[in-house]
């Protein structure tokens, strides 16, 4: 039986890429960010996790419109990163847990979620920008990994308490798993952000941090809302908060807030970082 | 298609990318997909017209990629997605597509977006 040691929230945004590969993280715009890692690391350093399940969603690298999965789920040996047009060096594949991700799919489709499970699975800066700040310090990314992608691209999208229930299912798919593994959650992107339209640059501190305190302490108060009503407080792409209450509907109903960190701007998003122990 | 939650509901300065949207944008977010590859990114700059019309592109959206012009990219269907792929094409970032969306300078946009930290 697998056990979940706990979940991490983190922002994807990929200009934190770019910074990790020049080097700029003592600089004063991105210090105050980067800053806020170290406590993480530390906690996965305790923890030990042998596998990491990103929840992440695709913005134009593995799926396109053609095919659309409301969600997906990796089940491949590795994932490769690849080229997404504007720059980003691409990162060396991610190790995956093909034997996990099979039971995990198993589980999930007798639990009423119809996965679409993907053998060869590029992965985007969703998932890559979160594994060089968790991990990218390491000689060596310590996890193995596997992806599971939300649709935040094309509506309708799943609405927050699907995601929510999808967690849940996620979790007793973990724990009930052969795998003797030690899995952390990992929900990325977030939090209030908005780059199409008029609207463009729309940052919402106060729903924001509401959200944060809600994730650790009440994440149920967090499906009440529809789709629509986060993209109206937190901004079209704020929709990635579904991300980050899938990652908490795996863990156990308490958590302790190990560490947190919340920062505006990082290019033009609110950054949050969340570090939640599962309980005992 | 009838009418749903998605296409009642205003967010001002949003557009919101549903089935209608979707099938509008096909082939514009199509070829910005495909930029993913730099041979493409290439194959755009060396013949822009004729990279359009190998992706079947209306004649609203082939202006609006002759303009550089997100707002009107949008409104022919784009998705921000796909478009940042384009805009990766002449070196721009989220930021400079956000200054020009909102009539902004960068530098404008860039210092309203710290601001947003200060309440």
């Amino acid at each position: 039986m697998a056990q979940i040691v706990g979940g991490i929230t983190t922002s994807h945004i990929p200009a934190i890429g770019g910074a990790i590969s020049n080097g700029l993280q003592e600089e004063p715009y991105w210090k105050p960010f980067f800053d806020g890692y170290p406590p993480a690391h530390e906690w996965l350093d305790k923890v030990q996790p042998d596998v990491a399940v990103i929840i992440y969603n695709d913005h134009g690298l593995n799926f396109f419109l053609d095919k659309m999965p409301t969600f997906a789920i990796g089940a491949a040996a590795e994932y490769p990163n690849a080229d997404e047009g504007w720059g980003l060096k691409p990162l060396s594949p991610f190790p995956g847990d093909p034997d996990l991700s099979w039971e995990i799919i198993e589980s999930l489709v007798a639990d009423e979620f119809d996965m679409t499970t993907c053998q060869e699975m590029k992965v985007d800066h969703g998932f890559a920008v979160p594994m060089s700040l968790l991990w990218g310090h390491k000689d060596k990314i310590p996890v193995r990994t596997i992806p599971l992608a939300i649709n935040t691209v094309q509506y309708p999208l799943p609405s927050p308490a699907r995601c929510y229930k999808l967690g849940k299912a996620l979790g007793r798919a973990i724990e009930a798993s052969s795998s003797d593994a030690k899995v952390v959650i990992v929900g990325t992107g977030g939090l209030s952000h908005q780059l199409d339209g008029e609207r463009a640059g729309f940052i919402n501190k106060e729903f924001d941090l509401m959200c944060m305190d809600k994730i650790v302490n009440d994440p149920e108060a967090l499906t009440q809302y529809s789709m629509l009503d986060i993209v109206r407080n937190a901004g079209a792409q704020g929709s990635e908060l579904v991300l980050w209450l899938t990652m908490r509907a795996a863990l156990s109903e308490k958590v302790k807030k190990v560490h947190s960190n919340y920062h505006i701007p990082i290019s033009n998003t609110a950054s949050g970082l969340l570090v939640l122990e599962n309980a005992a | 298609m009838s009418s749903t939650e998605t296409q009642t509901t205003e967010i001002p300065g949003t557009t919101i990318f549903d089935g209608v949207q979707a099938q509008k944008g096909y082939q514009l977010n199509k070829m910005c997909y495909s930029f993913n590859d730099a041979e493409c990114r290439e194959a755009f700059l060396a013949d822009e017209v004729a990279y359009c019309e190998k992706f079947g592109l209306t004649a609203e959206q082939r202006d609006a990629i002759k303009a550089r012009n997100v707002l009107q990219l949008i409104e022919a269907g784009g998705n921000i997605y796909y478009l940042a792929k384009f805009a990766g094409i002449f070196g721009l970032g989220v930021q400079d597509v956000g200054a020009q969306q909102t009539g902004m300078s960068v530098e404008d946009f860039k210092a309203m977006l710290i601001a947003a930290g200060d309440d």
